[in-house]
């Protein structure tokens, strides 16, 4: 087992939001702030080692054909069970959060890896694999949240750094659209734009030695 | 007269205003992944629709009659993921059955429709909103119905980006978050330009 090419794969040439394209509903709608996506980002990480050992545990006994319905049970359960611990202990992230706290289920990383990894490899593998994954998914979202607060409300850090977070552009000049729904769709894109390039770059430069 | 009023407001706010994907973000997915073409899009979009009704149904009875009477509300996830898993599953068969044909365009995208956001989201959304039955129904239906509006629209716009001449790094999938991007401009007006 190879953990530093996992994790590279996790951050760069196999990222899961940047590289893979799953779980975009996410990525686009929560990431306004940082602690938005700080937040997102731990859970979905904590929900997917939890699921990715629990189906490599299962792996054997789970029948080939009812596969996919075990899988979202599993998770359900995991994902309940942040929910629930997000409302006791968190209940500012979860109010800000809101119903895509309860969709995590449904987001394409979790079962992607299940299908995809999970339930192919031992326990242990599974478990530095919903790690470094969850850690792609968390750096990817990171990112979006400081460029769209950064240009949408001007400040950085809100929620993790006082309420507000730190002021950088003044109040009145920043671009209030990036934080709409389309900013997410344009970041998103200029982002992986830029990762497609990174990947070629980096390609090429392997190839030439 | 009030009722129609409200209804017609939950389907107006559901197709424009409040559309599942441009606005809301859910089912981007779908949205991304099956739109290369025009009619396979309708497909889909027919396909969301007919399910995102019946689980707006089949999850308010369930929460309605089976978890607010024991008080088991915190079991909400799990229990409406396995109530769509298997009603997705029952209208494959029933499509098998009785509309072949259908069956046949539907096909590979009818089991793909369980890990749709757009799904889970309308029936934990109308728990949250507390919406009554039939609001309920009409919210899961004309959301639906905005979800094919935005994918058709995109759909049409996206087999024309095929064939455009863009910069090397934003070939293929960023380009067409670019025009979903402006798409999602265009549906911002039926909204106005409100602060959040």
């Amino acid at each position: 087992m190879n953990f530093k090419k996992q994790f590279r794969e996790g951050l760069l040439t196999n990222n899961p939001v940047l590289a893979q394209l799953l779980g975009m509903c996410s990525t686009m709608a929560i990431t306004t702030t940082l602690f938005n996506g700080l937040g997102m980002g731990v859970s979905v990480t904590l929900i997917l080692i939890c699921s990715n050992v629990v189906i490599s545990l299962l792996r054997k006994i789970i029948p080939d054909k009812i596969r996919i319905a075990a899988y979202i049970v599993v998770i359900a359960g995991f994902v309940t069970m942040v929910d629930l611990i997000l409302k006791a202990y968190l209940p500012a992230l979860s109010e800000s959060l809101g119903v895509f706290i309860p969709l995590i289920v449904v987001n394409c990383i979790i079962l992607g890896r299940a299908e995809a990894y999970a339930s192919k490899n031992g326990v242990l593998a599974s478990a530095a694999d919903g790690l470094t994954q969850g850690i792609g998914y968390t750096v990817a979202l990171v990112v979006m949240c400081i460029i769209r607060e950064l240009l949408g409300s001007g400040t950085f850090g809100a929620g993790v750094l006082g309420a507000d977070g730190i002021r950088i552009i003044d109040a009145q000049y920043p671009a209030l659209l990036i934080i709409l729904p389309v900013g997410g769709f344009l970041t998103l894109a200029c982002l992986i734009a830029f990762s497609q390039w990174l990947n070629r770059k980096l390609a090429e430069k392997e190839e030439k030695k | 007269m009030n009722i129609f009023l409200s209804l017609f407001s939950i389907s107006l706010s559901a197709i424009l205003a409040e559309n599942f994907i441009l606005v809301k973000f859910l089912g981007i997915c779908p949205f991304m992944g099956v739109s290369k073409k025009t009619d396979t899009a309708l497909g889909m979009g027919i396909a969301v629709t007919f399910v995102m009704a019946i689980a707006s149904a089949a999850t308010w009875a369930v929460n309605e009659f089976l978890l607010l009477p024991y008080a088991l509300e915190y079991m909400q996830t799990v229990v409406f993921i396995l109530v769509i898993a298997a009603l997705v599953q029952f209208v494959e068969m029933f499509l098998q059955k009785a509309m072949p044909a259908l069956y046949q365009s539907l096909g590979i995208y009818l089991p793909l429709i369980t890990t749709n956001c757009a799904v889970l989201g309308v029936a934990l959304l109308n728990i949250q909103n507390n919406y009554s039955f039939i609001e309920s129904v009409v919210y899961g239906f004309t959301g639906g119905i905005g979800f094919t509006v935005a994918i058709l629209l995109f759909s049409s716009v996206r087999e024309r980006l095929e064939d455009c001449d863009c910069p090397k790094a934003f070939r293929g999938f960023p380009i067409a978050l670019l025009a979903a991007g402006l798409l999602a401009l265009a549906f911002m007006g039926f909204s106005g330009f409100k602060v959040v």
